[in-house]
């Protein structure tokens, strides 16, 4: 039902096909381009500004060795003294390598926290969104309701249990709790009632397929674009975990990265021990790269299953 | 919030959906459901030196409803809430309507760029201000010196507060922006088409077609930052080593049920203040919903 039109200035060339968004991508029709605006670009630009100066800070800082870091100015480079090489050395050496251990540490907790909550998000998505069971809107009801609990509030309560199961100071402390990603769910059941035709379902059914097989098989590539959106912020939220390794580990071999990283800036306030601010910095440097290599290089796949698995009315 | 079951296929009712949802629902009995029903039992208790564990009733909830640290904690969560949660949504929806707009140059990069800080750990995003707010070798101190003026310290007295709002506002600026965005262009464009032909300015197109279409997300993006304001952390236990007179071990709720239970052994007390935190945090995101949604 192309919508009669005679050429409005304001009016798209689209063709007369439907508007909804198409579940894998949510391209919109194309649209006539509006005017561009400098004065709308630099505000903008005012806010990019803001979000990038402290990341610009902490490259030009790692630069810097501990007394240069006090003697230039914070903005620029200490002059003829670059020591980026030295600095990511020292952090990788600093303490017999230490870091090398907690980057370890946070891997593991990445790959099997961030890797097992988007496979149990995935699973539980799909399941929501393509069966009707006894009991699914108790679990929909039970889920919305867990996220208003602040997850800090659960972690006094986690850690009690955890050290009667004697869990605490093991990887399965951090791991476990990273398992469920209310989140996770939540786009993914949104995805893939979208992004799942019930045709393909049925006749696949019809053929005889067993459930898992079909789900591997047809819904998983169809789901592609929402489980790359899923594993990144799982990914994000694991890496960035501070409050729960806080609690549950003890033994610094087991830390991830952001608590190494803070006990090495809280040594400097120790009577007698040396400050390291230029491999805290480094190493926050080094900490932060990965993920944010991860989310440029995975852009398109995000950008479309947030907007597919986008909250609507 | 949408609820996403209508969108559902209606077949058969039976068991096989447990298949796939069992799994989640099991590991999410043992991390989320097991251990509030542990902090309720925690908090009926008591565990005194003479006499050991003993049930006390509701006791330690009176003790928290007259307790004055708690209070100060959780009035400065509330202003928190209530100063910085508007600046930064505001923030955020401004830059994703005009990321949507198409009106700016390289809209591309200011999409990412302006996201990028949501992937810097909250550690690093503390470490990192903590740095710069410093009148040492921190841009404090920088301009201090170039200026010949004496800025004060962003971490003394009441701009503490203020400070880590900033850091807050940093973190999570762009995760809200995107959220808008992504729900902006969801949006179909034929709505666009047929204002704009109703002479409808991009002002009005705003008010009355981007903004209603995208309540559901304004509304998540609220409840999140509600309950991200109540939990606060990270951020300042992070700063306190730079200001320990400040930042106390009471200054949010948090901060102060992690102090009792971690350098006071006051576990049962600690639960009962995560459970107040817990229930206020639930009624205001709840109140939220409601209004969010009410005008449908």
């Amino acid at each position: 039902m192309a919508t009669p039109v005679q050429s409005h200035p304001g009016q798209s060339s689209s063709s007369g096909r439907t508007k909804r968004p198409t579940p894998r991508a949510a391209i919109k029709p194309y649209r006539r381009a509006p005017r561009r605006s400098t004065m709308l670009t630099l505000l903008t630009a005012l806010v990019a500004a803001y979000s990038l100066i402290p990341l610009i800070w902490l490259v030009i800082n790692a630069t810097k060795t501990q007394e240069g870091l006090l003697s230039s100015f914070g903005l620029w480079f200490d002059d003829g003294n670059f020591a980026l090489w030295s600095n990511i050395q020292q952090t990788f050496s600093y303490d017999d390598g230490v870091f090398v251990r907690w980057l370890g540490n946070t891997v593991l907790y990445v790959v099997v926290g961030a890797g097992g909550s988007t496979l149990l998000a995935t699973l539980a998505g799909y399941g929501l969104a393509k069966f009707n069971f006894v009991g699914r809107r108790a679990v929909f009801a039970i889920v919305i309701g867990a996220v208003a609990v602040p997850g800090t509030a659960l972690a006094v309560p986690t850690f009690l249990m955890f050290s009667k199961m004697g869990l605490t100071n093991t990887p399965w402390s951090v791991i476990i709790p990273s398992l469920v990603s209310p989140f996770g769910l939540y786009l993914m059941w949104t995805f893939s009632a979208q992004a799942i035709p019930d045709e393909m379902l049925e006749a696949a059914r019809v053929d005889g397929a067993g459930e898992f097989r079909t789900f591997f098989r047809i819904s998983v590539p169809l789901l592609a674009p929402g489980i790359v959106t899923a594993l990144l912020f799982n990914m994000v939220v694991t890496w960035n975990n501070y409050f729960l390794p806080l609690i549950m580990l003890k033994d610094p071999d087991w830390y991830p990265l952001t608590i190494g990283l803070n006990a090495w800036n809280e040594q400097a306030q120790t009577a007698g021990s040396e400050a390291v601010f230029n491999l805290v910095i480094t190493g926050s440097l080094l900490t932060i790269l990965p993920l944010l290599a991860a989310f440029l290089l995975l852009q398109r796949y995000w950008q479309s299953g947030l907007a597919a698995g986008s909250v609507k009315e | 919030m949408a609820e996403p079951l209508a969108a559902t296929t209606v077949r058969r009712r039976s068991w096989a959906g447990w298949k796939f949802v069992g799994p989640f629902m099991g590991v999410f009995a043992l991390v989320f459901l097991a251990p509030i029903a542990y902090s309720i039992y925690l908090s009926l208790f008591r565990n005194r030196l003479i006499g050991g564990n003993s049930f006390v009733g509701f006791d330690n909830y009176t003790q928290a409803i007259q307790d004055s640290v708690f209070w100060s904690g959780f009035g400065r969560v509330a202003l928190f809430l209530a100063v910085q949660v508007p600046i930064m949504l505001f923030l955020a929806l401004v830059v994703a309507l005009a990321i949507d707009s198409g009106r700016l140059y390289g809209k591309a990069f200011f999409r990412v760029a302006i996201f990028l800080p949501y992937a810097v750990p909250a550690v690093v995003a503390a470490l990192m201000w903590g740095f710069m707010y410093g009148p040492q070798f921190g841009l404090v101190g920088n301009i201090n010196d170039a200026l010949g003026i004496a800025l004060p310290n962003p971490l003394s007295g009441s701009l503490a507060l203020a400070s880590i709002g900033n850091i807050v506002t940093w973190e999570f600026v762009g995760y809200n922006m995107l959220i808008f965005y992504s729900a902006l262009r969801v949006v179909p464009a034929s709505l666009y088409e047929s204002a704009e032909i109703d002479g409808a300015g991009p002002f009005r197109i705003i008010t009355s077609i981007k903004l209603p279409a995208i309540r559901g997300a304004l509304v998540i993006a609220t409840i999140f930052s509600v309950i991200g304001s109540f939990q606060l952390f990270n951020e300042p236990a992070i700063l306190r080593p730079l200001a320990k007179n400040v930042i106390t071990t009471g200054y949010t709720p948090n901060m102060y049920a992690y102090s009792l239970s971690f350098s006071g052994q006051q576990y049962n007390y600690a639960a009962t203040v995560a459970i107040i935190m817990g229930l206020i945090t639930m009624v205001i995101a709840y109140v939220v919903q409601l209004r969010g949604t009410k005008e449908n």
